[in-house]
């Protein structure tokens, strides 16, 4: 019999299925103000993990913190099995980053901000032009190429800073709420491209207010309130578990939800009374509005939808994800 | 600290001056230019030439050097203080250049290199012009660039750890109009610091800019200095050295709470 304490189970590493980023009662502070308190989370090769929460929930710390520009005030953070206390420059060789504010030069040309990126990553100029050129291509602004970035719409500006974040082709890419401020036709745009990178496999965190965005894009994500993880699986998993199928909405005459509200008890699992509406958590969404006009309420209007992530977060936090 | 992160920032700033130095012409070698016109020979032609305190040479002669020390001194300072506020603040281009190999250390390193780099060019350039006015021999000129260039890092680093602190920018216009323009008209690059009252005079030695102006001049005229030459330029290094040491916790307070 061999000596038992020399006999292990192989390292994560071993199996293959060591997590890009690991995080255990991971902790930021500023002063007397916590940030993030204790957050545990595994991000695994090759999906598109998610952090949903309301603006001030502790999303973007965490993003700088895995960035390595933000020291860990407590608890252990693992990227690519490194320390980000020790091994910042190594860590940062191989992420992209789409801050949240753009951080582009505008004096500078899109072709430019690209090329002095990536010298920053100490990648030869002749790799750098042909990277700069295909990175275009894919961001679709290579007529652009040699304008000023100055003028650029937001969305053509969010789509060079991706294109950056890009040249040193990352094994994480990380995108602080990449739609935000941006038109709805920029944010599909957007979101097309980061599917197509999902698909070539680079392992996306996306940091969103936005629960469509989450939905269309994350594999798995958490739900981040006040500093904590609220909850943590796919979309989907999360919705079977903190929401009913469907939901009715119910809208009322100024004045008259507070009267509806005691008629309305018992005909769904579960309801939630906002400020401009009702809404009903329920398995059959026709059957409850059916129930509702049986019991004589008369809502000016009726809305009858798939559940969200955001009653997924109005479940957990009683509150509605965009304020 | 790596040498080749620091490299690139270097390399950055380059690159971005091909698009900038235009501006920059104007107030690194067009006002001193005006200044040495109207002062050197339009006052000079006033200021007798046999005057103590000038050291036995022409008006013109003693204040080139000196407004080469303080064109040095407004260079750095400004580099130090408006782009690095850009950077930091309005354009976050150090936020980009953060998220990538090069840190802190690295980055405000890159930048006060750049800078000297900056300094060199232009003292060059300015001493061609002395020379041009037949204010300072050629040699003397050339040699010049080296305590110009002190005297610019004197400031470029102190000013750097300064702007990292400063939240808004009339911090900046605070700093030039409380310290570099009376500094640049009170630390001996016009007349003589003897020329000052008795009891002003102490401030101005403390002054690096007096320091500075004292060792460019010596060594453009080979006039004797002040202190000795060592203990001139030993006083602008403690400026550098002490200025790039808070720079680097005070930008990484600033950049990566």
């Amino acid at each position: 019999m061999g000596d038992v304490s020399t006999i292990r189970a192989p390292s994560r590493r071993e199996r293959g299925h060591e997590p890009l980023v690991e995080a255990h009662s991971l902790t930021k502070r500023f002063g007397d103000f916590v940030a993030v308190d204790g957050i545990d989370f595994a991000i695994r090769r090759g999906e598109a993990f998610g952090f949903l929460g309301p603006n001030g929930a502790g999303k973007t710390s965490t993003m700088r913190m895995i960035a390595c520009v933000s020291p860990v005030t407590e608890g252990e953070l693992r990227v690519f099995g490194l320390d980000p206390r020790r091994d910042g420059e190594r860590i940062r060789a191989r992420l992209g980053v789409v801050p949240q504010d753009d951080t582009l030069d505008l004096e500078l040309t899109v072709h430019e901000n690209i090329y002095i990126y990536g010298r920053y990553f100490g990648l030869p100029p002749a790799v750098l032009r042909e990277r700069a050129a295909e990175l275009l291509d894919f961001m679709q602004l290579s007529e652009r190429a040699h304008d000023r970035v100055e003028p650029l719409s937001g969305g053509m500006k969010r789509r060079l800073t991706i294109a950056r974040a890009l040249v040193n082709e990352p094994d994480l890419l990380i995108l602080d709420e990449p739609t935000t401020g941006l038109d709805p036709q920029a944010r599909h745009a957007l979101w097309d491209r980061l599917y197509r990178l999902k698909q070539r496999g680079v392992t996306l965190i996306i940091t969103t207010h936005y629960m469509d965005e989450a939905e269309q894009l994350c594999d798995r994500l958490v739900v981040m309130d006040r500093a904590r993880i609220a909850a943590e699986g796919s979309p989907r998993e999360l919705i079977a578990r903190y929401s009913t199928r469907e939901v009715v909405e119910l809208r009322f005459p100024l004045g008259a939800q507070d009267a509806a509200i005691a008629a309305l008890d018992g005909l769904a699992e579960r309801a939630e009374v906002l400020p401009d509406r009702v809404l009903l958590y329920t398995e059959d969404g026709d059957a409850t509005v059916a129930a509702v006009a049986r019991r004589g309420v008369e809502p000016e209007s009726t809305v009858v939808r798939r559940s969200t992530l955001e009653d997924v977060f109005l479940h957990l936090t009683g509150r509605s994800l965009i304020e | 600290m790596s040498a080749g992160p620091t490299l690139r920032v270097i390399e950055a700033n380059a690159r971005a001056y091909r698009r900038t130095w235009r501006g920059s012409i104007v107030t690194t070698v067009v006002s001193p230019v005006l200044y040495l016109a109207a002062m050197g020979l339009g006052l000079g032609s006033l200021v007798s030439h046999a005057h103590a305190a000038l050291g036995g040479v022409g008006y013109v002669s003693f204040i080139a050097p000196g407004l080469l020390a303080a064109t040095a001194m407004q260079t750095a300072a400004g580099e130090a203080a408006w782009p690095v506020m850009a950077g930091i603040k309005w354009v976050k281009t150090y936020h980009a250049a953060l998220a990538t190999p090069v840190g802190v250390v690295e980055l405000v390193t890159g930048n006060l290199a750049w800078i000297a780099v900056r300094l060199v060019i232009t003292a060059l350039v300015f001493g061609a012009v002395t020379v041009a006015f037949g204010a300072v021999p050629a040699a003397g000129a050339a040699a010049a660039a080296g305590p110009a260039l002190l005297t610019g890092m004197a400031f470029a680093a102190p000013v750097t750890a300064y702007t990292a602190v400063s939240e808004q920018d009339t911090r900046l216009t605070s700093l030039f109009r409380f310290g570099i323009v009376p500094m640049f008209l009170f630390s001996g690059t016009f007349f003589p610091v003897s020329q000052l009252p008795g009891w002003l005079q102490p401030v101005a030695y403390a002054t690096p800019l007096f320091h500075g102006v004292e060792l460019t001049r010596a060594v453009a005229l080979g006039l004797p200095t002040a202190w000795p030459a060592a203990a001139h330029a030993g006083y602008l290094l403690a400026f550098v050295v002490v200025g790039w040491a808070a720079a680097i916790p005070a930008m990484r307070r600033r950049l990566q709470p």
